[in-house]
């Protein structure tokens, strides 16, 4: 594969994603996070799945670039790195938004909704569950079951677990994050201004 | 085998001392005490924020407590849960259930301040008391019989001396100071089958995987927490709560295969457990229970947590160990069973969660014990996770043998509204779904079988009558379609294919003669599939066929579905003679936009837009209650909208 050459390159340059000229691009940064991630796992065919782990854990997705690298670092083809990073739910392949929204599909979910929550969810945000909004502020996803079953309908916003979903709660979380982001803008830009309503 | 002047059980009650010390340490103080539940369960339902709101109350009151978090107690019903012990009152310690951030301030006032326990927020007592109602009097406890989770919600999970002062890690001391065939027998004498869902006997596993190539042999334990039933969360919840009694399971059964290495395969969806249970390992191996040479004796193990990465079928043995070696989740032929070849082609014992967190009772009160509990063939309990349509949703720990009935009406307390019951769903995508006539079944795994339905890991899903069973079985065959690994051509492409005959079923597109084809399809996916996926994926098809054939046939020759779910065949309607005039409780709730007033001032739908999500009639104020429900969806009224736009 065409590719190991770079990879060889990428493994015997110095590591210092940090301060390293100015403003690297997104693929030298994606590159050198991943070979930081990799000088700490053997070259064992064993660590793969860990590895993907690892990368997603830091970079929130698997990139290209990452997966050349996992596979000279282990001396796998391409295509098998590839093949085990699609075979399991959890790994992604393109960047996460800002907020991710993962909507339960589990058995207790579907029974009490959530396919209902899922598709309110893609209406108001206009993008398809798997998706990332245009201005990757937000991506949806849904789970098979979180095990929080006696809560059905959940999901899970950013980690954090919203039990007894209704599609009128769907609108207040976007909502929600929206009036946030109004709010930081707006101390961005005036931050000496607060309570003129009086 | 241990030096004589110090043997396991010595360097055991050593450590235990400590323990016990650290637990009277707290049990003996006289400050109030405050133990809050925060498995996921607690978490997702607000237990943080009430943890949060008693430590600041305290504070600002000036009161010395002790705030502690615990496992969950498998009430998950009754989440966020908190047992308020204060010494200095004659009342036992208190279970109160739903603590909101309010409420745990109005607890402290009146309870922990002015001694007066509030009635209205308790669940009952957790020890005898002649004022107050015990827990132990309702059938939601007093039904169970706890054994591997009898400590779960009672301790703290990230402290190993609480489930050492509770005796815990006696049994791997004791198991220790005997031969490992000693414990293989006992293993066997006991009865214990897998609690992973196929009940294959744990002694006789064991016994292969010692005996396979010889006991100096590299030989590997693996704890199978790949828990991807959607509606089951046992595992996760043990080893949330009480992860000590799992672990030293798995080293028991490490020492008696002779096995140097064990794993915790579980799933990185859990990052609390995953967190809890490495937390556990570093724990145990600090006093010793782990690591080089096991409480001073000779025995080495290692432990490793490894996080499977969101495939169902790894929960199938062989292809779990696939994905420990890094690669693609795919089962292999058996035999050779992993016993004999397993992980890197070496013997291995792959046992359930429940399974491993069954040896140290076993071995701490006798096979006979065990024998004693449930029923002659599958002896010991069962841990359900029972969800869906019922009044007390969580965990039931129930000895084999107790009939559905109970454990769905008097445990469980049966459908919330006064609904109906109309069927159970046993056993996840692999199980099936029973009707109202097998409740009297009890449960082992044989009957289950028996019935077409399966133990499976212990999810169990209660359904009320406004469940289409047809959408039911549409559901697990998404499930199980999207989740089949590939490798077999029957479960590849006949689970699409049942799926997409299930799917047009559902749209209203059903043709006479699916029910048919269904049944052919699903016995050849049965029949040409290598490992359990496949051949369990058409369970809740064919059992849903058998019990509920009448559904699927509304649905395709009335295109009606009777319990109105599937919604291209379902429409929403107000009934304009219950609608009251100038009421706009319904507009709001509408996420599409759908409502508009008509020309006498009341609401209508325009089908076009409608959704189906059902938010109206939520929204619809109980003394009207006029939004209704239609099957076929043809046979809805149509109100004309007005001409002008009605939106001000």
């Amino acid at each position: 594969m065409h590719n190991i050459e770079s990879n060889n390159t990428l493994e015997n340059k110095p590591c210092s994603d940090k301060g390293e000229g100015p403003a690297a691009s997104e693929e030298e940064v994606i590159a050198a996070r991943t070979k930081e991630i990799l000088a700490r796992f053997p070259h064992k065919r064993s660590s793969l799945i860990p590895i993907l782990q690892a990368i997603q854990e830091r970079l929130g997705y698997i990139d290209g670039i990452s997966m050349e690298a996992v596979a000279s670092h282990l001396g796998l083809a391409l295509v098998e790195v590839y093949g085990v990073a699609t075979f399991y739910n959890q790994f992604r392949f393109h960047p996460p938004g800002r907020h991710q929204i993962k909507v339960c599909l589990g058995t207790a979910c579907h029974v009490r909704g959530g396919g209902i929550i899922l598709e309110n969810f893609e209406r108001k945000l206009d993008i398809k569950s798997g998706e990332t909004t245009s201005d990757r502020e937000f991506s949806l996803d849904s789970v098979a079951c979180v095990g929080c079953c006696a809560l059905a309908p959940v999901a899970v916003i950013d980690e954090e677990i919203k039990g007894h979903m209704m599609p009128s709660k769907v609108e207040g979380i976007i909502l929600g994050f929206e009036l946030e982001k109004e709010k930081q803008a707006r101390e961005k830009h005036d931050p000496g201004e607060n309570g003129d309503q009086g | 085998m241990a030096t004589k002047a110090e043997t396991p059980l010595n360097t055991y009650e050593k450590i235990k001392e400590q323990a016990v010390q650290h637990w009277q340490r707290f049990e003996s103080a006289s400050v109030p005490k405050i133990a809050i539940g925060t498995a996921t369960c607690g978490i997702a339902a607000g237990a943080l924020e009430t943890k949060k709101a008693f430590e600041e109350f305290l504070t600002e009151e000036g009161i010395e407590a002790i705030v502690r978090t615990v496992g969950c107690s498998g009430h998950c019903y009754a989440e966020p849960t908190v047992v308020i012990h204060c010494p200095y009152t004659d009342f036992p310690p208190i279970l109160y259930y739903n603590v909101t951030p309010g409420k745990a301030r109005m607890l402290i006032r009146s309870f922990i301040k002015d001694g007066d326990p509030l009635f209205e927020y308790m669940l009952g007592a957790m020890a005898p008391d002649e004022l107050l109602p015990s827990v132990s009097d309702f059938p939601r406890f007093s039904k169970e019989t706890r054994v591997v989770m009898e400590k779960c919600g009672l301790i703290n999970p990230e402290s190993i001396y609480e489930y050492v002062a509770l005796g815990g890690y006696e049994a791997l001391a004791k198991a220790l100071e005997l031969e490992p065939e000693g414990i293989i027998h006992q293993v066997k004498r006991s009865g214990l089958r897998g609690r992973g869902g196929a009940g294959f006997p744990t002694g006789v596993k064991w016994e292969i995987a010692r005996e396979a190539e010889g006991p100096n042999s590299t030989k590997y334990v693996i704890c199978n927490a790949d828990e991807g039933d959607p509606g089951a969360y046992m595992d996760r919840t043990i080893l949330e709560s009480n992860p000590h009694q799992v672990l030293e399971g798995m080293i028991i059964c490490a020492y008696a295969i002779g096995a140097s290495k064990c794993f915790i395969y579980v799933r990185a969806e859990y990052p609390l457990a995953v967190k809890t249970i490495t937390k556990a390992i570093e724990e145990a191996a600090q006093l010793g229970f782990l690591g080089e040479s096991v409480l001073g004796s000779s025995f080495d193990i290692q432990v490793e947590v490894f996080q499977g990465s969101g495939a169902f079928v790894c929960g199938e043995e062989t292809a779990l160990v696939s994905s420990i070696e890094g690669k693609r989740g795919m089962p292999r032929h058996r035999p050779p069973f992993p016993a004999e070849k397993g992980l890197w082609d070496k013997p291995t014992v792959i046992n359930n969660v429940k399974t491993f967190a069954s040896v140290p009772p076993i071995l701490n009160h006798g096979a006979r014990w065990f024998r004693n509990i449930g029923t002659e063939s599958s002896p010991g309990t069962a841990i359900f996770s029972v969800v869906g349509d019922v009044k007390h949703a969580g965990l039931v720990e129930i000895p084999t043998g107790v009939t559905l009935r109970t454990l769905v009406f008097e445990i469980c307390g049966g459908p919330p509204n006064k609904k109906g019951f109309k069927a159970v769903q046993i056993g996840g995508p692999s199980g099936g779904c029973l009707p109202e006539a097998f409740l009297d079944i009890p449960i082992d795994f044989d009957t289950l079988t028996q019935a077409g339905a399966m133990m499976g890991s212990g999810g169990m899903v209660v359904m009320d009558e406004e469940t289409c069973m047809v959408d039911v079985a549409r559901y697990f065959l998404e499930f199980t379609q999207k989740e089949s690994c590939g490798k077999c051509t029957f479960c590849r492409i006949g689970t699409r294919h049942l799926l997409e005959v299930l799917m047009r079923i559902t749209r209203g597109e059903g043709e006479k003669g699916d029910i048919e084809l269904l049944e052919e399809l699903a016995r050849h996916v049965k029949l040409g599939s290598l490992c359990g996926l496949g051949r369990t994926a058409p369970n809740p098809v064919l059992t849903s066929l058998k019990y509920f054939r009448d559904e699927y046939e509304a649905h395709i020759k009335e295109k009606r579905c009777p319990a109105m779910v599937c919604r291209s065949l379902t429409a929403f309607y107000i009934d304009l003679g219950k609608c009251a005039r100038g009421c706009d409780a319904c507009v709001g709730s509408c996420p599409t936009k759908a409502i508009f007033t008509t020309r006498d001032r009341k609401k209508a739908i325009d089908q076009e837009l409608c959704v189906k999500c059902g938010e109206c009639v939520v929204a619809c104020p109980p003394e009207y209650n006029a939004v209704r429900k239609i099957s076929p969806a043809h046979k809805v009224p149509i109100v004309e909208r007005p001409e002008e736009d009605m939106q001000d």
